[in-house]
């Protein structure tokens, strides 16, 4: 009983990495999806993708590796152990695209402020509506009873 | 270090094609930002698309025969480094990709000189050829990360030219917000599902994976990786729950722009799906199975049915195109679903067909939002007879659209029937017929709207002009052509399916 | 920020000092940790430093719009122009060994040099039209508002 209550808290300790990966990328989905404020959503995703960048990182560990870089002289001690780099290099272009696709949301949200007075997704929603609804209607007063 | 003297044998241009593919657009985007000049972005746009579509037919005309190109960037071998790998199965994507680019290029001037403003246009086909380079890149890499970047650079480039609509209607910038939160969450379930493969094999070279796990077998980690990206993909391919961009990105896009990423942008989609569910996942895995069999097949059927019933009940010809390429994704997913060489042939033919039969009627769209400023069905009433090139071409498209014999949509539905028999899924076939009639309501009601409508009075409506007309008619065209000749298409999808169906050749 | 004297100066003292930082990180990024990512987003912090300190017009009058844009596009033919040197010298696409087919070393460390150089010159480009992008879009209240 108890050896098994240790062996699932090993477990659990032995793969911290995981659940914070998960309890992080839970919090940036739901915060996406729950928020009504396009700012706040844009939050949300950023939270989500560094998990995914952490997690990458994470996986990269190699125990008791050290920072993955060379002496400038090149002389290489093969007892020292490197942390695998590739998915550093991985997460940086995942990093560069996640600021890219910061920068173009951030950019769409001052244009929808400007045309919509507003960014609150229920607001939008509320003006759009009443777009969609006038061309119905002007639809179906020039088509007649076919509209 | 001594002075090492590398043997080695120079490359012809030849041996350079799948680089160049991705290179031309890629390189003239930031050309026509250097130039600046409005001018002169429509030619380059135009130059390097033109260039890349005979490079595509080139790769095509060399792998057709079962073939298999690797090329090597930067000289490191794969696994190691990245391998640019093209078989018949993305060979045959990137002409489609390739030839509907030029094709909606040509059509472009006018549209875009009408519906995006003056000082927008260098940096519009600067951003259009990056969508254009990232969608080939997609289609050419064998290198499982690079898919996910050149996937973002399509999509962060796609999401600004949707944006380009809000000159015309500001519901283009939700539309491209909604995309951009929703196609971002895609591509981070696919980074985290190649995570999860790179953990459990070491490696990111596709062929080198999928040996990987042809030789340990699957496990939890393998099973999760295959989730994500299943659900990533779906995002991105407009698998039917996961569709909801769609319809608002389609119908406040440009013109040209709703016509290029409908033909091309969901089907690379469906390329990357295909890829790695056939060739770096065994096909012969349990998972798949169960996931194609119960989770994609009634999905697929789904979609077929919602899809095609929401569209029949639209008021806007570009809204209405846009649930029906829903619906139509449905018949790919059904045909990669059956899990059979029919199948998989009946998917790959519907991708090209459905993509060229698009491309003409959301041209058709452009010329209408053109010349009747608007695409409703009150804007168009009664241009049967004032516009009769591009309401025949409308005719034309909508008969591939439904299945008629004699055109494109033909083959592939008739495929997909004897695909389903052969699996004797019977029902599955009525099913298939049964959604072709909503087809035949929704296009049906566009032609009636055209023909057997009167003008309204005073209306100065022009047939469009001849440079949209040109390349809108060689896709209608076309549509006839892959209809009555099925050999070219055929044969080109039997290769590619038998290739995705052998698994993975492995590293060579 | 007129007003704010100690600012502007130590402002003016330290652009210098975070170019010649944004220069050192760019070409040691062969050797060392760095390279243009960061050597780029340092150099357009000192741009957008003095921006925000001083004004978006005299940041504007040292680096135009224009020119901002230019250099983005220049940096991308940078990069890719150094793979079709490789490219017309016969070997694949960014194979370095190209520049010096002799020393295949020394040509890892020219294209990277050269490859190195175009990232840095996009991301400040990109970093910088970003900032003028937002900067210059008229806000709802005044600073004097707040």
């Amino acid at each position: 009983m108890v050896e098994e209550a240790v062996r699932d808290w090993e477990f659990f300790l032995g793969h911290m990495n995981y659940w914070l990966f998960i309890v992080l990328m839970m919090t940036g989905f739901y915060i996406v999806v729950a928020k009504g404020n396009l700012v706040k959503k844009i939050v949300g995703l950023n939270i989500f993708q560094t998990s995914v960048f952490m997690f990458y990182i994470s996986i990269g560990k190699v125990e008791g590796g050290t920072a993955p870089i060379f002496p400038v002289d090149m002389n290489i001690d093969p007892a020292v152990v490197y942390s695998n780099p590739l998915p550093h290099v991985l997460i940086l272009t995942a990093i560069v695209v996640g600021v890219a696709t910061t920068s173009l949301g951030l950019a769409l949200i001052v244009r929808i402020r400007e045309e919509y007075g507003s960014i609150e997704e229920d607001e939008i929603l509320k003006i759009e509506k009443e777009i969609a609804l006038q061309e119905i209607r002007l639809h179906s007063e020039v088509m007649g009873e076919r509209g | 270090m001594s002075t090492e003297t590398v043997h080695h044998t120079a490359l012809t241009l030849a041996d350079h094609l799948p680089a160049l593919q991705v290179l031309v657009p890629f390189i003239a985007a930031p050309l026509i930002v250097l130039f600046g000049r409005r001018g002169i972005a429509w030619p380059i746009a135009l130059a390097s698309s033109a260039t890349a579509f005979a490079v595509s037919i080139l790769l095509l005309s060399r792998v057709i025969d079962g073939s298999v190109i690797s090329y090597h960037m930067g000289g490191w071998e794969p696994p190691l480094g990245i391998e640019y790998r093209v078989d018949a199965a993305n060979a045959f994507v990137l002409l489609l990709v390739s030839a509907m680019s030029t094709l909606v290029l040509l059509f472009a001037r006018e549209s875009v000189e009408a519906e995006v403003s003056a000082r927008h246009h260098a940096l519009f086909y600067s951003a259009y050829l990056l969508c254009l380079s990232g969608l080939l890149g997609v289609a050419i890499t064998g290198d499982a990360f690079n898919v996910f970047v050149f996937l973002e650079i399509s999509s962060l480039a796609t999401y600004v030219l949707i944006a380009q609509g809000s000159e015309r209607d500001k519901r283009a910038l939700t539309a491209s917000y909604d995309y951009l939160i929703m196609g971002t969450i895609g591509a981070t379930f696919f980074v985290i599902g190649i995570g999860f493969l790179y953990m459990a094999t070491g490696t990111l070279n596709m062929a080198d994976i999928a040996d990987r796990i042809s030789e340990q077998g699957s496990n939890r980690t393998i099973r999760a990786g295959f989730a994500f990206i299943v659900v990533g993909v779906g995002l991105k391919v407009a698998m039917y729950p996961l569709h909801s961009w769609l319809p608002n990105a389609y119908t406040y896009a440009p013109s040209m722009v709703t016509a290029f990423l409908a033909a091309t942008a969901t089907k690379v989609a469906i390329y990357v799906l295909l890829r790695f569910v056939f060739t770096v996942f065994d096909p012969g895995f349990l998972f798949e199975f169960n996931t194609l069999g119960y989770i994609i097949l009634p999905l697929a059927i789904v979609a077929m049915f919602a899809a095609s019933f929401i569209a029949v009940f639209q008021s806007d010809f570009k809204r209405m195109l846009a649930y029906s390429s829903v619906g139509q994704i449905g018949y790919i997913l059904l045909g990669i679903a059956m899990l059979s060489q029919t199948g998989l042939t009946a998917a790959i033919v519907h991708l090209f067909n459905h993509g060229i039969t698009k491309a003409a009627l959301f041209m058709a769209v452009g010329a209408f939002v053109l010349t009747a400023k608007g695409s409703f069905y009150n804007d168009i009433q009664g241009l049967g007879r004032r516009m009769p090139l591009t309401s025949a071409a409308v005719v034309v498209g909508g008969l591939s659209l439904i299945g008629v014999p004699g055109t494109a949509g033909f083959v592939s539905k008739w495929l997909l029937v004897e695909a389903a028999l052969e699996n004797g899924w019977w029902p599955v076939a009525l099913l298939v017929v049964a959604s072709s009639l909503l087809a035949v309501i929704y296009v049906w009601r566009v032609l009636e709207v055209l023909y057997m409508q009167p003008t309204p009075d005073g209306s100065t409506v022009q047939e469009a002009p001849m440079s949209m007309l040109a390349p809108m008619w060689i896709a209608a065209l076309a549509c006839v052509y892959f209809g009555l000749d099925t050999d070219v298409t055929l044969t080109a999808a039997a290769t590619a399916a038998e290739g995705l169906l052998a698994g993975s050749t492995g590293l060579q | 920020m007129r007003h704010h004297l100690i600012l502007r100066v130590v402002t003016k003292l330290l652009i210098g000092s975070i170019m010649i930082f944004a220069l050192y990180v760019q070409f040691h990024g062969d050797y060392s940790p760095g390279g243009g990512f960061q050597a780029g987003v340092i150099m357009a912090v000192g741009f957008i430093i003095y921006g925000v300190v001083f004004s978006l017009e005299d940041v504007q009058r040292v680096f135009p719009p224009w020119l901002v844009h230019k250099l983005a596009a220049l940096g991308v033919l940078l990069y890719a122009g150094t793979g079709i040197v490789s490219l017309f010298l016969g070997y694949s696409y960014l194979d370095y060994t190209a520049l010096s087919p002799h020393h295949p070393v020394h040509g890892q460390h020219y294209g990277i040099i050269l490859v190195e150089l175009g990232v840095g010159i996009t991301v400040t480009g990109v970093m910088v039209t970003i900032y003028y992008a937002f900067t210059s879009r008229t806000p709802i209240m005044d600073d004097e508002a707040w």
